[in-house]
């Protein structure tokens, strides 16, 4: 098996002693076929110890391992070590505070993850004995893709707007707004959009595009907040130009 | 939070940007080959006159114009504001000024053909 010889600047940060965040350089032998994390994994075995991240699948699936790696917002099991060529940088996931080395807070996220209720919202409980709620392909196709977010919160890194004005409901929040509004089991849309047609809500977006690039589960969340766009402005009209107009 | 009142200006934003995908490649193709001198017949300065000089013409053409000078202003906003320019105030009230003053010189340049 061929190995490579990769150089890691890594973002080092000791709440406990440090006053400011500093690069740590490690060297570590690597199988070619590796990603960052493996070689992070291998520097925490039987170099450092004290190095912190978080991971846990190493299949892109649980969305844990988010980091920036030489500026951009990728998951660190999903960076394949032979895309890169030379020092390779790892920082904490941007637009986050940082805990301590890699490891960043996610709380504002997961406070606006509540604030846009993710989940299917009826208005009378269907019984037991009646079944289940059904839902055809095609119904199912209408939000399939936005359903597929891991909550990886690389998108957040990526939105320039966010890093500008963190009080954003941000991509992935807003995607999985649209997501439950689109799925036909759902009467939650209004109250949702109580929280989406706001200033901080959608309308802080200004399509950069950036969070669809990033995403590695390929949800595409620009366009599903150009969607929450039109409906939002459809809901105005109807709101405030059409007599006794409610959304 | 109340709801935003955006929809006023990215409504007409979201129509320019339409307008422009799918109007301004051909007004720029169509313009470097007149420029070079293969002008289609069909293109000619009185049929292209004509066209602006009817009403539905006029309509057409202010249309265009004045959605894509509204979408144009918007999007620079929204640039200025990703590059931090945080004066949105005055930079949102400038550009649609410019806009809709643009707007309004084609209605009256249309008006007079």
């Amino acid at each position: 098996m061929k190995e490579r010889l990769v150089q890691l600047e890594v973002l080092r940060y000791n709440p406990d002693t440090d006053t400011e965040a500093h690069f740590q350089r490690y060297e570590v032998m690597c199988q070619e076929e590796w990603v960052v994390l493996d070689a992070l994994n291998k520097i925490k075995a039987d170099i450092d110890p004290t190095l912190n991240y978080r991971w846990s699948c190493h299949m892109a699936v649980c969305g844990s391992c988010g980091m920036m790696i030489n500026g951009e917002p990728k998951l660190s099991c999903h960076a394949f070590l032979r895309s890169y060529e030379g020092v390779i940088r790892v920082e904490p996931l941007a637009h986050f505070p940082v805990e301590r080395d890699l490891v960043t807070a996610p709380d504002d996220f997961m406070e606006k993850l509540k604030r846009v209720k993710p989940y299917v919202i009826t208005k009378q409980k269907k019984p037991i004995e009646e079944g289940e709620y059904k839902q055809t392909p095609a119904q199912l196709m209408k939000f399939r893709q936005y359903s597929m977010c891991i909550n990886c919160m690389l998108c957040y890194a990526a939105c320039p707007e966010y890093g500008l004005t963190p009080h954003f409901v941000g991509p992935a929040a807003l995607t999985l707004a649209h997501r439950y509004n689109l799925d036909s089991r759902d009467e939650g849309r209004k109250e949702r959009m109580e929280v989406v047609a706001t200033k901080e809500g959608v309308w802080e977006c200004t399509f950069v595009g950036a969070c669809s690039e990033v995403c590695p589960a390929h949800v595409d969340p620009a366009s599903a907040l150009q969607q929450l766009k039109i409906v939002g402005s459809i809901d105005w009209i109807v709101e405030h130009l059409l007599p006794g107009g409610k959304p | 939070m109340a709801k935003s009142n955006k929809p006023v200006v990215w409504f007409p934003f979201a129509a320019g940007g339409t307008v422009i995908a799918f109007c301004m490649p051909v007004i720029v193709v169509l313009g470097f080959l007149a420029a070079l001198g293969h002008v289609p017949p069909g293109l000619s300065y009185e049929n292209l006159h004509a066209f602006a000089a009817h009403g539905l013409g006029k309509l057409v053409l202010l249309g265009v114009i004045a959605l894509s000078l509204w979408s144009s202003a918007h999007r620079v906003r929204c640039t200025c504001y990703d590059f931090g320019l945080r004066a949105d105030t005055l930079i949102a009230t400038v550009l649609y000024i410019a806009a809709i003053v643009g707007s309004m010189a084609t209605a009256l340049f249309l008006f007079r053909i």
